[in-house]
């Protein structure tokens, strides 16, 4: 395997930067991370490396994740896991925080809760910026592991149809997946949710610029029979600007076993980017159409193959 | 030029005339000069008259005083086919359309309240590409926020 000139170095801002190509060499990287795990817990690629985790929210798998994936690289890690931990309590700026990260660490991973952090610190550091989930607009990294279960589980991202169930609006795990699926050519794609929580209008623009084939509906029964894949996500509280809208919406969906067994097709599977409340019923969790822990499991070996590749560092 | 409000305004000796405003904009582009009728000047502002190109439109004549790039880019965003005449002794001596640049940058304010452009101390300024000219659309680099033509007219009518 190569290391992927066009991986070198680069930052990770949004899905949409990266091309089929690209994720290709990403998944057989994961895929030779996945088998060499089995073997030995430590793969020490990058040893010598510290990785900046930078979590200024609050976040413990895509955190942990990362840190899994650093440590079986041989990195080591620094980093906080929330504003309270630093400076930023005291009023320093992210430009500031960034720039000591930078001159700390080989490569920031950022967690920060306005969009658009992740792209700003990217124009400041001079390491390679990983975006961990920014605000309510990309979380790249979670698409990409979401890309490669689909892919594990079907052999394929092209061709299926998907549902996307949710919070389509303020949940930045279901926008990415929505601009991740415009990569590759998905039969249909149906996105699910109140009114309320539509896709923002840049993000339906990506879908039609792309010619995808999209609907948007409110009732999941009307749709489930036709899907591959269901794609269910959290309405999340801490989203809503206005809490009332959120109100309005809490507890909209619930993918129950008895739902799943009049209306969906034996070959289902649902994706959840966890963690889920009660938005899928734990009856669930035991039958095939269950893979959202498959899919939590697979973020440490693409996570890996992300670093390594952006290291520069052959497998 | 004129044709239609020939009769309304004398000619100025020197100055700008601001042509081809789409009908209406001619308040906001006056807020974005900074003009307030106040400064002395002799100003002449037409509005809704009779065009070829745009059905209805505005014209603004500011005697004595010349527009800066900054100016022009911002009259851009609000009359992206608005033309500008330069004034010499009654005649025009120049006369270029204004082009909405690629990127329009450190103009406006993101709307979106959770942008990092909209975080106080941060030393980042707002930045957006053209996604249309024609309806003008915006779109925010940082956070993908979509910006009409008339989000723009209204935050530059509200901010001068």
């Amino acid at each position: 395997m190569g290391s992927g000139s066009g991986w070198k170095g680069r930052d990770v801002i949004s899905i949409l930067d990266f091309d089929r190509d690209s994720l290709e060499q990403l998944f057989e990287v994961a895929d030779k991370f996945s088998s060499l795990l089995r073997e030995r817990g430590r793969i020490p690629l990058l040893e010598g490396y510290i990785v900046a985790l930078a979590f200024f929210e609050p976040s413990t798998r895509t955190r942990l994740s990362f840190e899994t994936a650093a440590k079986r690289l041989g990195a080591d890690t620094i980093g906080f896991t929330s504003e309270e931990a630093i400076s930023i309590a005291k009023g320093e700026t992210l430009a500031d925080t960034i720039r000591m990260l930078d001159s700390y660490a080989d490569m920031i991973v950022l967690r920060h809760r306005y969009e658009g952090a992740a792209l700003y610190a990217a124009e400041i550091a001079e390491h390679p910026v990983i975006n961990a989930g920014d605000g309510k607009q990309h979380h790249p990294t979670q698409a990409m592991l979401d890309l490669y279960t689909v892919r594990k589980l079907f052999g394929t991202i092209d061709g299926l149809t998907y549902g996307v169930l949710g919070d389509l609006r303020y949940g930045r795990a279901a926008s990415s997946f929505i601009l991740a699926l415009t990569i590759y050519r998905p039969r249909m794609i149906y996105l699910i949710s109140p009114p309320l929580l539509r896709v923002r209008p840049e993000v339906r623009m990506v879908l039609d610029e792309r010619g995808m084939r999209y609907r948007e509906v409110e009732s999941l029964e009307e749709v489930l029979g036709e899907l591959d894949v269901l794609y269910v996500t959290r309405i999340q509280r801490e989203r809503f600007p206005d809490q009332r809208e959120y109100e309005k919406v809490r507890g909209s969906y619930r993918v129950t076993l008895e739902l799943l067994e009049q209306h969906a097709r034996r070959e289902l599977r649902i994706l959840h980017p966890l963690p889920r409340v009660d938005e899928i019923a734990p009856e669930v969790d035991g039958t095939p159409y269950a893979a959202y822990f498959e899919q939590a499991r697979n973020g440490v070996p693409v996570r890996m193959a992300l670093l390594a590749l952006i290291a520069g560092r052959e497998v | 030029m004129e044709s239609g409000s020939g009769l309304l305004v004398r000619r100025i000796r020197e100055g700008t005339v601001i042509d081809h405003i789409p009908a209406g904009r001619a308040l906001t582009v006056l807020k974005i000069l900074g003009i307030t009728g106040r400064e002395g000047a002799r100003i002449a502002v037409v509005m809704n008259v009779e065009s070829r190109k745009l059905g209805r439109k505005d014209i603004v004549k500011i005697e004595g005083r010349h527009l800066s790039p900054e100016e022009v880019d911002k009259i851009a965003l609000v009359a992206p086919r608005a033309t500008i005449n330069i004034i010499h002794d009654y005649r025009v001596v120049a006369k270029r359309r204004v082009t909405v640049p690629d990127i329009v940058e450190g103009i406006l304010m993101c709307p979106n309240p959770s942008c990092i452009t909209r975080v106080g101390r941060e030393p980042v300024k707002p930045r957006f590409r053209v996604v249309s000219r024609q309806p003008l659309v915006l779109q925010c680099v940082y956070c993908g926020t979509l910006v009409s033509e008339e989000d723009v007219a209204e935050q530059l009518a509200e901010g001068g």
